[in-house]
């Protein structure tokens, strides 16, 4: 997960100093806890989630349904697991990861930090494909670490659940009696 | 019907006490507190309260048992582990499995035990003036918690995960061997890593933490040990704060415990953490260096069949031919074993997403792994890293990935795909962000002698925290001496893995089983001035 340390900074660079510097200063004041179709989030905040639910639709295109309904049923339980997973975590990782959502969804560092010029929402397969893979090889091992972070969260949700395991052909835990 | 050896414990009485429940502060006393309930405290636990001392167990996770072990990789990760078993350096570039619960990484290990290898004992003689750790003086404390804890060679067929392992390696002759495992019973499932459910592995859970328990002793869960008090040069009390039921934040409560001996056996970041914030004397800046992790790097292949490497004993197949056929203090070498695959914990593993990431995941079944683990901490182009407070005295890992261990993790790279594709591989992938799957011996090893080693591009993670407290002879070089014993603080004690000068080259309960059982034996004899006949139950 990202975090912000001086040392990492000057090693980072500006570039990495700046926007970083914004991300953490203009996170909105989200109203939290934030409830969605009987399921109250701790952590994420609507911004979050249209980060997550657009990333999401990236990351696991190919391993989620094709049928649409069962598709956005999917993208949902991603998100949901994200909020379950952020908030399992130890303050301080906690924090460094509504730093990372914070750079996300502000429109100057989004631009700047991610290549991503319209809302997440808005944002084409291809622009998150590319976003994603230019964090994934980045220069600055900080967005390499961010890259990995949001890898990591919509990895960990989708895979654990129960939903995705027909496809790969696992068959879940054995039954013990 | 598989019986719950804590539900009936508790049933019998035992002193537990949950500070995630607790309304009032807490004041205790004994003879000896015990910080952790891992491999270092259960051992401690158990020896001492046999010798009829008073012990209180301090531990910042939960109690749980067979009953809440429900082989679900989404609740075990954050019940039973640090940081969701997602805890990392502080560049987020190693990703670092540690359990946290009562009973500790032995709670969710593999079951893989070894003794501490005779090479690693003679370097810890010749550089850090250890002269008791031979093979032979430690034998006996080996032995006993050999036959405590069931460690056998794992006596069924391996899975195909463990056997490709083998296979590979036997055509192109290098050695194996069978892993010995701490299990009784054992039904072969395959989920050790999320907590046994049926009781057969001999963690601290079900074996020494229990016989403690039922000795007299005091156990305080989701309690975390905020620091010692010192008076003058010897400690003379230790706070404890009480944690919510997710031991993630703090309650508005803490636990005081006065004792003659003060233990801690919280892990190798987390018993260094625990000095540092307690401003424990530390006159040569030793506290919290030189802290290794056999840092991990992976192999992935298809096979032709299925593997299905979720299902069976996880790690039954090992090979040292890396370790002992090379000079130990030589260019690094390292130790081949395999890794149990489940869905969460490999997706998170895997490189890539998209269309890359649903290939790998919808291979699942077929996917054979092959793990490296460095045996760092041997030269000093692998001094380790340091365990440092950051704000709210939260531990952190610095870990530098020097060249020197990127040169043996590309070695081991190759390695590990040249067994694959002897042992039948269609395809092998390094696991690392720029190398898709090659088809071939040759053009794996044109692939991997390019191939960018660098933090965040190859995935490097690790399952054993050692050093941080390393134990010597030299006050200069060390923080321990040989009997576990702080070299400033005389009533202090490290009992865990961070008292191990180097790695080990071998999976670490074992080593501390034996060393801790030893120290915790002389601590005993000293504490109650009277020779202990040694006999665990």
């Amino acid at each position: 997960m990202i975090r912000v340390t001086r040392g990492r900074l000057i090693r980072t660079g500006i570039a990495g100093a700046i926007v970083l510097g914004l991300g953490g200063c203009v996170r909105p004041r989200v109203e939290k806890p934030f409830s969605d179709d009987g399921y109250t989030y701790r952590q994420l905040t609507s911004g979050d989630r249209d980060v997550i639910a657009a990333l999401a639709g990236a990351m696991l295109s190919g391993a989620l349904p094709g049928d649409s309904a069962a598709h956005g049923r999917s993208i949902v339980e991603v998100v949901r697991g994200v909020d379950v997973a952020i908030d399992g975590l130890q303050p301080d990782v906690q924090g460094e990861v509504h730093q990372l959502f914070g750079l996300l969804q502000f429109p100057l560092t989004r631009a700047l930090a991610a290549g991503v010029w319209t809302s997440w929402s808005d944002a084409s397969p291809a622009d998150l494909a590319a976003f994603l893979n230019r964090w994934r090889f980045s220069g600055l091992l900080l967005f390499r670490s961010g890259y990995q972070a949001l890898h990591q969260l919509v990895m960990a949700s989708w895979y654990g659940n129960a939903a995705s395991w027909a496809r790969i052909g696992y068959p879940g835990p054995p039954k013990i009696t | 019907m598989i019986s719950d050896p804590i539900a009936e414990g508790l049933g019998r009485g035992w002193k537990v006490y949950d500070a995630s429940a607790l309304d009032r502060d807490l004041e205790l006393e004994a003879d000896v507190v015990i910080v952790g309930t891992g491999a270092g405290g259960g051992t401690a636990a158990e020896i001492l309260s046999n010798a009829g001392l008073r012990v209180v167990m301090i531990e910042e996770g939960p109690l749980k048992s067979s009953r809440d072990f429900h082989m679900l990789e989404r609740e075990a990760y954050p019940e039973l582990y640090q940081d969701s078993a997602a805890r990392q350096t502080k560049d987020k570039a190693i990703t670092i499995l540690q359990g946290r619960n009562v009973g500790g990484s032995t709670t969710v290990n593999w079951t893989s035990s070894f003794r501490t290898p005779p090479e690693t004992l003679a370097y810890w003689r010749s550089r850090f003036g250890l002269e008791a750790f031979t093979p032979e003086l430690l034998a006996p404390w080996f032995e006993i918690m050999e036959r405590r804890l069931g460690i056998h060679p794992w006596p069924l067929p391996p899975n195909e995960n463990n056997a490709a392992l083998a296979r590979g390696a036997a055509k192109l002759g290098i050695r194996t061997a069978v892993v010995p495992r701490n299990v009784k019973g054992c039904w072969n499932l395959g989920y050790c890593g999320l907590g046994c459910p049926t009781n057969a592995k001999q963690s601290m859970l079900v074996t020494t933490i229990p016989a403690a328990l039922d000795r007299g002793a005091i156990l305080v869960h989701h309690a975390r040990a905020e620091y010692f008090s010192f008076d003058g040069d010897e400690v003379s009390g230790l706070t404890c704060s009480a944690l919510d039921a997710r031991s993630l934040q703090n309650r508005p409560y803490t636990i005081e415990v006065r004792a003659r001996a003060y233990v801690s056996s919280a892990g190798a970041i987390g018993s260094p953490a625990l000095l540092l914030r307690s401003r424990t004397p530390n006159p040569h800046r030793r506290l919290g260096t030189r802290t290794f992790l056999h840092p991990v790097v992976l192999s992935a292949a298809e096979m032709p069949g299925d593997v299905d490497a979720f299902a069976g004993a996880p790690q039954s197949i090992y090979s040292d031919h890396f370790l002992r056929t090379q000079k130990i203090d030589g260019p690094i070498g390292y130790k081949l074993e395999v890794p149990p695959i489940h869905p969460l914990l490999t997706a998170v593993t895997t490189p890539g997403f998209g269309a890359q990431g649903a290939a790998a995941m919808g291979d699942l079944r077929k996917t054979q792994v092959i793990i490296a683990l460095m045996r760092d901490g041997f030269n000093e182009q692998s001094p380790g890293g340091e365990v440092q407070l950051r704000h709210r005295h939260m531990p952190e890992l610095q870990y530098p990935i020097t060249p020197f261990v990127w040169e043996g993790m590309r070695r081991a790279y190759a390695t590990m795909a040249e067994i694959q594709f002897a042992a039948g591989a269609l395809r092998v992938a390094p696991v690392h962000e720029s190398a898709p799957y090659v088809s071939s011996w040759n053009q794996a090893k044109a692939q991997i002698a390019s191939l960018p080693m660098e933090p965040l591009l190859a995935r490097v993670v690790s399952a054993h925290v050692m050093g941080g407290c390393a134990m010597g002879a030299d006050e200069r070089q060390a923080v321990v001496n040989g009997a576990g014993r702080h070299h400033v603080a005389g009533n202090l004690f490290v009992f865990d893995g961070s008292i191990f000068p180097t790695s080990l080259g071998a999976n670490p309960q074992l080593s501390i089983y034996g060393i801790v059982a030893r120290m915790a034996n002389a601590l005993a004899v000293e504490l109650t001035g009277k020779p202990i006949e040694h006999r665990l139950s």
